[in-house]
């Protein structure tokens, strides 16, 4: 029995709409991106309906928490602008974290699998990056592909250099992302395939695998939407603090 | 081009993988020597070592990203 492991990225139409001569056909990917954030809304409108209590409850204190860990996390990183980015880069690690837990159930399919959902977020974080550089800092902006104390001579190298760094962030960004999201699925699949195919006195190993190959995809999800939420913060950092 | 070629390309992909989970072990040996030496930063150093352990596997998976598109 043959399965392309790779089957389980295919996007498929269940609606069909245009508008315009412009297809915007409900897919399984907009499905299950809906899905994500009606989910985050349901959870966040539940704690902010028991907010009126007198003791918060577990929910409300976890939540918070949780909103505490960003906004240290950002005021770390973007000393000059305080808690102005919080929100952005909170709902940027929320939605990510959701949409990469949403791919873990089985069955689903992972909406963070395909580079054009993840550059499309690393854009965003790239246009605030240049948006806010050029507002805040005007030509002072385009210093930042100098770095102090070069000798002249290096200089037209350095500008190249920096440019070129520039320019790979958010592709590093957006495919880092995607393909920590396809190699775990990928793996799962053909551990799968593995179990389908083995005689029964040994299918339990690669079952027993699949269950700790489970539960390590879930660490790599939050691990990835931690590690792209903090990068952001890092870059932006970069820019608006720069002197 | 030859298509077995492309199998052979294909498998040198292994090295990267292979790179990148030895960065990943030195990270974390490094993290292990720091916490015993000194205790105290373990939330510190866990933390930065996660992440950089995120960072450092990411080059491999790029490797990874290339042999899907060779063979498919």
């Amino acid at each position: 029995m043959q399965v392309n492991p790779l089957n389980q990225f295919k996007i498929k139409k269940i609606f069909d709409i245009s508008l315009i001569g412009i297809d915007i056909s409900i897919t399984n990917s907009v499905l299950f991106m809906i899905c994500a954030v009606l989910s985050v809304l349901v959870i966040f409108a539940f704690v902010i309906r028991v907010r009126h209590t007198v003791i918060p409850g577990k929910f409300y204190l976890a939540i918070e928490e949780f909103y505490l860990m960003m906004a240290n996390m950002v005021n770390k990183n973007i000393t000059s602008h305080d808690r102005k980015f919080v929100p952005f880069v909170f709902s940027l690690f929320i939605i990510i974290l959701v949409f990469n837990l949403f791919g873990i159930l089985p069955g689903s399919f992972t909406v963070t699998s395909h580079i054009s959902v993840t550059f499309a977020l690393a854009c965003v974080v790239f246009c605030v990056i240049n948006i806010f550089g050029l507002v805040t800092q005007g030509f002072g902006f385009f210093k930042m592909f100098l770095p102090s104390g070069t000798p002249m001579w290096l200089a037209p190298m350095m500008i190249v250099i920096e440019i070129f760094t520039f320019l790979a962030r958010p592709v590093s960004l957006s495919l880092r992302l995607a393909a920590n999201m396809i190699a775990g699925h990928v793996l799962l699949k053909i551990i799968a395939a593995a179990a389908v195919v083995l005689s029964i006195y040994l299918k339990f190993i690669p079952i027993s695998f699949i269950v700790v190959m489970t539960g390590f995809e879930v660490f790599v999800a939050i691990l990835q939407a931690y590690i792209f939420s903090i990068l952001s913060c890092v870059y932006i950092g970069s820019i608006l603090d720069a002197h | 081009m030859e298509v077995g070629l492309k199998f052979v390309g294909v498998g040198f992909m292994a090295i990267a993988m292979g790179l990148s989970a030895l960065s990943v072990g030195w990270i974390f040996s490094s993290l292990l020597n720091a916490i015993s030496r000194n205790p105290n930063i373990i939330d510190q150093a866990q933390k930065n070592a996660f992440v950089g352990a995120g960072l450092a596997e990411a080059p491999g998976l790029f490797g990874f990203m290339i042999a899907i598109v060779l063979i498919v």
